[in-house]
This record gives C-alpha cells, sequence and structure tokens, in this order.
C-alpha cells in the first residue's frame, strides 16, 4: 500500500471533478482520482445546453432564470443556491467561453442560445431563448474543453483509480446551546488502482467528492454503465446523509427501448411529440409551452398516453418524436448527433420518420447535501470541515424535485469551481488530519470478502433484476404497493449478493471484481431511493405517487435526510433513518405549478 | 450555422402511415465471438477464445462482450461507459477494422462467420481488450490541446462568425477513442509518430480563429516524428466513428505548415 499527501483529492474527472481542478491546482497541491480516463465521464454525453440569462438572442435576464429553476423544482429548490446559480452562470458560461469552448454563434458572432424546457421569459409567460449550446454536443465540448484546461495547468491526474473509502475521524464537540455531538473531519481517501489492484492511500486536507450519479439502479437509463452511485454510497456509508434521494428525473426522450439520450433540444428546435393516433397530445398537458414543459411533466404525460392505449409499436409501449416538419439542413446544423443516434441504433430516418421515444432514467436530484460553498453537511446544518461535493453527487439543493434540462452543465461549472476554490482555500489554513490507524483496512476487506467470495449468485444476475424491479415499480408512477414490493425485492437481492463469486481472481484490471463492488453500491442506493420514495406521501415533481397525486406543502415542503442507522428499525426500512431539512425561502412564494 | 427566427409550428394533428416509427419483431440469432485474450497473470502468451452467444437485431458488438462477460466468463475483460459512441472507451479491432463496440451493429457484420474482437494495435496490452492508453494522451499533450489568446481578456465573450467557427468544426468532433492512430500504419511501425488524433486536435487550434499559437503548433508538427510522416493511407479516416475527416484535417495541417511563418 502506498500513502500519497496532497493538499486537496477530487474524486471524480467529469465537468464538476474537472472544473474544481482547474480552480484548485491553480492554489494547491491538487490530485484527481478518477475510475475512467478523464475525457470518458459522463458529461460528455450531455447535448442541449447551458443555460445562462446573457440576452444575447432576446430579452432575459438572471432573476427569470431563478424563478424557472424554483418553479421548475416544484418549490423544493433551495432559492439561495438558485439566486447563486443563475446570477454565476453568466460568468460560467463567458469562462468556458474564454477556455476555448466552440459554443454556436449568433450571426453577430455572440454566443448564439437556444429554447430549453422549463425556461421562460417574465414567470412564465412563454419560452425563452436562454440556453447556450455547441450543436447538440455541448456536453462534449465542455468535457473537453475541462481537461484540455487541466493539461494546460498541469493538473496532476490518477487515471482509473477507483476511490473506495472517505476517512473521516470524530471528535468530541459541543453546539452553541451546550449539546455534545460528534464532529466529523475529514483525513483523506482510499483507492484502488484497476491496473495494479494495489491500494492506495490519499491523505488531503481538502477532498471534493465529484463522482456522479446512480442512473444504474434502472434498467432504463441514459446514465453510463459505470454511473452506480459510488460516491454517494461511500458517503452513505461512513455515515454521512443523502438528501431528497427519491426525486429522480425521467428524461422524456430516451430511444424506446434503448434510453440513449435525444436532448430535449430537438423539441427546442420544433420537434414534437406524437401519440398512436398522430396527435400533438402535449397541447392537452401543457397548453402554454407545450412540449417544452419541464421533463417531469412531459415524461409523465408520454407514460400516461402509452398507459391508455395511445402508445404506438406492436406493442404499444412507446410514443414518438416528430421531426419532420423541420428542414433537414436546420437538423443537420442543431441536431447532427441525435439524428445520427436514431439511425444508428433504430435504423430511423429523422427527416422522415418519427423516432419511437420513451422515458429513460437521467439524473439523480438528490445526493450528498452541502451549502452553497459546496461544503458537506453531516447533519442540517454542521459542516464537515475538508469535505465539498458537486455535481451530481451532490444536492445544494438547485434542482429540488426536478432538474430543469441544461441546469446540470450549469451546476457542474458553478458549483464545480466554488467547491475548487474553497476547497484549496480551506487547505491553505489547514492542517492534515492524522490518518486513522489501518486506513485501507475497511476498503481491503471489502475487496477481500468480494473477491473471495464462492458462492452460487451471478453479479450479473441479480444487477438485472435490481434493475427490472426499479424500472417497473419505482419509475415515473409509484404507489404503496409498487414500493413496498421493490423494497422487499431489494432485500431479497441483498441477501443473495453476500452469496455472489467472482470468476476473475487476478489483481490487474479486474473489472469482474469492480462489476461486483459496483452492484454493492447500486443495491444500498436502490433501497435509500426507495425507502425515501415510500415516505413522501404526497406528489411533487420527478417523485409521483398515485395514492397521493397532489402536492402537500404543509407536510412536506421539506428535504429529505436518509441516514444510515443500524438502531433504525421498522417493517420494511431496517437501516435508514429518515429525517427532513427545511427549504431555504428568500422571495418566491410557492404557487400551484401550471405550464 | 445560421440562427433562423422562426421555427416552424409543427401541426396539431398529422396522419401517420401503417408501421410508422419502425417496430416489429425484433429477429435473434447465434453469434460466435472470437476474442484475443491475453493476461501476463496467467500466461506469456496471448491466445483466442471463442464463445456462442445469441443476440438481437438490435444488439451491438459491446452486448455480445458484455453477453460473454456476465454469463460465460467473468474475466474477459474490456473497457467502456457510456454504450453510444460519446465516451470512447471501447476502441476496438472487429474483423480487422477498429471501430467502437457500442457503435457496431451485430447485424451489420457477417454472422455466419465467427466475429474476431482483438485490442486495437500499436499500444502495448495490459489485459484482454485493454491497452495502453498513457502514449496516446502523451502525443495529445504535447500538441498543446488548449486555446491559447495573447489579447486582452474580454468582459464579454470573444465575438467569432458563424464562418469562422464552422472552419474547425469537424475537429472538435473528436472523443480521443485512438480508433485513428492505432489503424495507421506509420504508427504502428513507428510509435514516436504523432499520430492522427494528436494531429487532429492540433487542427481544431490551429483554424480556430481566437488562438494565437498556431504558428507553435506548426512548429511542433514540422517535427520529424510530425505531419510529414502521413502516408496519406486513409485508414485513420475510415475509423473514424465520428465521421471527422481525418486525412483532410492532416493536409490542412500540412499545407498551413507550408505556407504560413514555418
Amino acid at each position: 500500500m502506498q500513502v500519497h499527501k496532497y493538499d486537496v483529492v477530487i474524486v471524480g474527472a467529469g465537468g464538476a471533478g474537472m472544473r474544481a481542478a482547474i480552480e484548485s491546482g491553480q492554489r494547491a497541491h491538487t490530485a484527481v482520482l478518477t475510475k475512467l480516463y478523464p475525457t470518458r465521464s459522463h458529461t460528455g454525453a450531455a447535448q442541449g445546453g447551458m443555460c445562462a440569462a446573457l440576452a444575447n438572442v432576446e430579452e432575459d435576464n438572471w432573476e427569470w432564470h431563478t424563478f424557472d429553476t424554483i418553479k421548475g423544482g416544484d418549490y423544493l429548490v433551495d432559492q439561495d443556491a438558485a439566486e447563486v446559480m443563475a446570477k454565476e452562470a453568466i460568468d460560467a458560461v463567458l469562462d468556458l467561453e474564454k477556455m476555448g469552448l466552440p459554443f454556436n454563434r449568433t450571426p453577430e458572432g455572440k454566443i448564439d442560445q437556444r429554447r430549453f424546457g422549463g425556461h421562460t421569459r417574465d414567470h412564465g409567460k412563454a419560452p425563452v431563448r436562454r440556453a447556450c449550446y455547441a450543436a447538440d454536443r455541448t456536453g462534449h465540448m465542455i468535457l473537453q474543453t475541462l481537461y484540455q484546461n487541466c493539461v494546460k495547468h498541469n493538473v496532476e491526474f490518477y487515471n482509473e483509480y477507483y476511490v473506495l473509502d472517505l476517512l473521516m475521524v470524530e471528535e468530541d464537540a459541543v453546539r452553541e446551546d451546550g449539546t455534545p455531538y460528534k464532529q466529523k473531519r475529514v483525513a483523506g481517501v482510499v483507492s484502488y488502482d484497476l491496473a495494479s489492484g494495489e491500494l492506495h492511500v490519499f491523505q488531503a486536507k481538502s477532498v471534493i467528492f465529484a463522482s456522479g450519479g446512480v442512473g444504474k439502479v434502472f434498467k432504463t437509463t441514459s446514465n453510463a454503465h459505470t454511473l452506480t452511485g459510488d460516491g454517494m454510497g461511500i458517503a452513505f456509508r461512513r455515515g454521512l446523509p443523502l438528501e431528497d434521494m427519491e426525486f429522480v428525473q425521467f428524461h422524456p426522450t430516451g430511444l424506446a427501448g434503448l434510453g440513449i439520450l435525444l436532448s430535449e433540444a430537438a423539441r427546442g428546435e420544433g420537434g414534437i411529440l406524437r401519440n398512436a393516433d398522430g396527435e400533438r397530445f402535449m397541447e392537452r398537458y401543457a397548453p402554454t409551452i407545450k412540449d417544452l414543459a419541464p421533463r417531469d411533466i412531459v415524461a409523465r404525460s408520454m407514460a400516461l398516453e402509452v398507459r391508455e392505449g395511445r402508445g404506438c409499436g406492436p406493442n404499444k409501449d412507446y410514443v414518438l418524436l416528430d421531426l419532420t416538419h423541420l428542414e433537414p439542413a436546420h437538423i443537420d446544423a442543431k441536431l447532427p448527433d441525435i439524428t445520427e443516434f436514431a439511425r444508428t441504433y433504430l435504423g430511423v430516418e429523422p427527416y422522415t420518420e418519427p423516432v419511437p421515444v420513451f422515458p429513460t432514467a437521467h439524473y439523480a436530484m438528490g445526493g450528498i447535501p452541502t451549502n452553497i460553498k459546496g461544503e458537506v453537511l453531516q447533519d442540517n446544518d454542521t459542516v464537515v470541515p475538508g469535505l465539498y461535493a458537486a455535481g451530481e453527487v451532490a444536492c445544494v439543493s438547485v434542482h429540488g424535485s426536478n432538474r430543469l434540462g441544461t441546469n446540470s452543465l450549469l451546476d457542474i461549472n458553478v458549483f464545480g469551481k466554488r467547491s475548487g476554490i474553497n476547497a484549496a482555500e480551506y487547505a491553505k489554513t489547514a492542517d492534515f488530519v492524522e490518518l486513522p490507524e489501518n486506513p485501507e483496512q475497511y476498503t481491503m476487506d471489502l475487496l477481500e470478502t468480494v473477491r473471495g467470495a464462492a458462492g452460487t449468485e451471478r453479479v450479473a444476475q441479480i444487477r438485472k433484476e435490481l434493475q427490472d424491479i426499479m424500472d417497473a415499480n419505482v419509475q415515473v408512477f409509484r404507489d404503496e404497493r409498487s414500493l413496498t414490493e421493490a423494497l422487499n425485492v431489494i432485500a431479497s437481492l441483498r441477501e443473495r449478493y453476500k452469496n455472489i463469486s467472482v470468476q476473475d481472481k487476478g489483481k490487474r484490471f479486474n473489472l469482474d471484481l469492480l462489476e461486483a463492488v459496483e452492484l454493492g453500491f447500486l443495491l444500498d442506493m436502490a433501497q435509500v431511493m426507495t425507502v425515501a420514495a415510500l415516505h413522501r406521501t404526497e406528489s411533487r415533481g420527478g417523485h409521483f405517487r398515485e395514492d397521493f397525486p397532489d402536492r402537500d406543502d404543509e407536510n412536506f415542503m421539506k428535504h429529505s435526510m436518509c441516514y444510515l442507522d443500524a438502531d433504525a428499525v421498522t417493517d420494511v426500512t431496517a437501516g435508514i433513518r429518515m429525517d427532513t431539512k427545511p427549504v431555504v425561502f428568500t422571495r418566491y412564494e410557492p404557487m400551484v405549478r401550471k405550464y | 450555422m445560421s440562427t433562423p427566427t422562426e421555427i416552424p409550428e409543427g401541426p396539431s394533428k398529422v396522419e401517420l402511415a401503417p408501421g410508422v416509427g419502425g417496430g416489429g419483431e425484433i429477429p435473434s440469432f447465434d453469434v460466435t465471438l472470437k476474442v484475443r485474450r491475453y493476461d501476463p497473470e496467467v500466461s506469456a502468451e496471448a491466445r483466442w477464445d471463442e464463445f456462442k452467444v445469441t443476440m438481437y437485431g438490435t444488439d451491438r458488438v459491446l452486448d455480445a462482450l458484455h453477453k460473454v462477460k456476465w454469463e460465460h466468463d467473468g474475466s474477459v475483460s474490456f473497457r467502456r461507459s457510456c454504450a453510444h459512441g460519446v465516451c470512447g472507451s471501447d476502441a476496438m479491432r472487429i474483423n480487422g477494422r477498429n471501430r467502437l463496440a457500442c457503435k457496431t451493429l451485430l447485424k451489420d457484420l457477417d454472422t455466419s462467420k465467427p466475429i474476431t474482437v482483438e485490442p486495437i494495435k500499436g499500444l502495448p496490452v495490459e489485459k484482454d481488450l485493454i491497452v495502453d492508453m498513457e502514449p496516446f494522451f502523451q502525443s495529445y499533450r504535447e500538441i498543446m490541446p488548449f486555446l491559447i489568446n495573447n489579447g486582452h481578456e474580454p468582459t464579454r465573450e470573444r465575438l467569432q462568425s458563424a464562418e469562422d467557427r464552422e472552419r474547425f468544426d469537424d475537429t472538435t468532433k473528436c472523443i480521443l477513442c485512438a480508433a485513428c492512430t492505432s489503424s495507421c500504419p506509420v504508427f504502428w511501425t513507428d510509435g514516436q509518430y504523432f499520430g492522427p488524433a494528436a494531429i487532429v486536435n492540433a487542427h481544431r487550434f490551429i483554424f480556430d480563429s481566437r488562438d494565437d499559437a498556431g504558428d507553435m503548433r506548426l512548429e511542433i508538427l514540422n517535427d520529424k516524428e510530425g505531419v510529414w510522416r502521413c502516408r496519406t493511407t486513409f485508414n485513420c479516416t475510415e475509423a473514424c466513428p465520428r465521421g471527422i475527416q481525418v486525412t483532410k484535417a492532416i493536409a490542412e495541417v500540412k499545407q498551413a505548415v507550408l505556407s504560413r511563418s514555418v
């Protein structure tokens, strides 16, 4: 085992991690640890754009953007955080342009902007052109540009280093009101070098988690195979809370049967959704902004159309995205990649044929709770000194119960930057926290248990059954029965997980072992999501309970907080303690959410 | 890349042609995957393993590899992530051609014969289909792949005309998968050659109107291991999963070396 020492260690090299690294790397001795090669992260799959009220093509301002973000999140957004994000969005876009990002341009040479779901002029009056974009590969351009700037600033990467543990110590402390509590402090992380199979301990004054989402708990997902909730899982196992985990975004337009993302930009550029009758059904569900309603509303409307028998195809199980009224030249200029996906994977020509689509699990609104500085919270308001989180792994919360399209590319840039600066500044004055004794022991035991397991169950089989039950029971529509059943299945899968075996017993690039460890995180996170969904007996944003179809502000205008707690034993939620956290309000009163 | 001011509004209702949007039964078939195996922990020798799997008409080579790994032999090792051709993890040699496994549909291959899957060539093999990418990224880093602008930093964005933006659009698509570089016969015999991907990424900045360091990059690529090693075999263009006109980009860089200050 080797021990490394850095001021700042960043876990993850997607957009948030690399944006943080660019700041931190210029201020402090920084290392980036990443499970993948840096440009492989799923930021690169983002397509449509990044919103900022530049007002380059029509009147706009960041206050409207703040309002849209809050309303889009069904008022579960922390309003101070949304304001920070919308305000800093403008510099975030300009920063990227100055770093070299090749945005599409207006005839005057300014950054071009287009429409996107839920982004409106003057508090909902009409769609507004706010999304800055580079064709339909904005995420690709952001990821490449950030990596290019990491190269420019000589950021130190440890590629294919899989972080498996967060090292923290606990100290006795006393609150202002005299109550004693345990204060956590970060000491470093433990990582597994995939190439050699060796463990490396990284001692650090600051640690930033930027390890992405958890889409692979679902079968139909736009997420990469590698998005297995590792960062959330590590934090949770080490006693940190997870916030708002019941809120998962299902993106309306996944390629039917495959889940591959077709950007909302398709609708921003004029594409419309149709059912088997050829009807533009969004006119009924969102009369004002129609196909450009926020994602939760569109996804639910699509699922309803299918449920009521108006789905397309031999099994009537999808709807159609129609671009056929658009000029092929317009499609080629604005949507080249996604039309290529339709051709490659479904054999459909979008110029002349509508494309089969259905909602696909896309984004976790919840995650590791942080404040607006990116500092991780160990409860509702106690900061863990030196620990930061940014991007999908974190919950600031700027997305509330439903994220608006483009706001994730914005989130990673705004809060990646903030975390990077704050982590480096903290490291300048802080001391190293002494590593716990045998810091690698927990990780070594975890790996050896999995490697040495000689059971009869296959990892892939358990994962498939988990993904099947999550798709069937915890997707767009949920109720007590479906969630309880899902929890029972997850519990039995967790039992079977103890009886797995991996065939590859080697040290070198043991990806068989990796997948088994990842499945452990998926099982943990699926359980947390489902327990949280069961507890929220209302419908809000991405979380729709058929048995409680209305929003219930009196009882549920608050964030959920899940803690690992062996003593928390009730019928179905063994081991998870639920708590709540107030939503931060500034100036926006909750209203009925209509579009 | 002009910006239409008005986007046409689609009609509220249309008649759909029967069977529109694809669908129907998805055919299934058996394929044999012949995978190049190498694990120095087990043996210094590489070998071929064959696996027979039942697959569907919409499946890709990556799906077949997953089926092998998940149901037959968990030790079969390969990189992958996004699974739809944007992350660049799973470039490999499929039936002798460099492709992304996640973008190669089985139905487009001859499934009556075994499908051979090997690691990309010219980079050291680590295990099975996994190669050491470090030499590849080293060349990339050497061409200074970042915007260098000597002027004052404006408060707003730098202006760039749509035409100037279009000039280097093709080479911004690169996902650094190494399919081009590892298909290049020059690179196979001379690992010091920068290779097509590094030149593509140099092109992306040389022809960006906002960049001031084109001459420095041209100087680097005028090196004996630079653009002049290219023999215009077009393997790279054929291999690129993003459809980048790689050989054309290299030719434009060669032209620029000749016509500019170098």
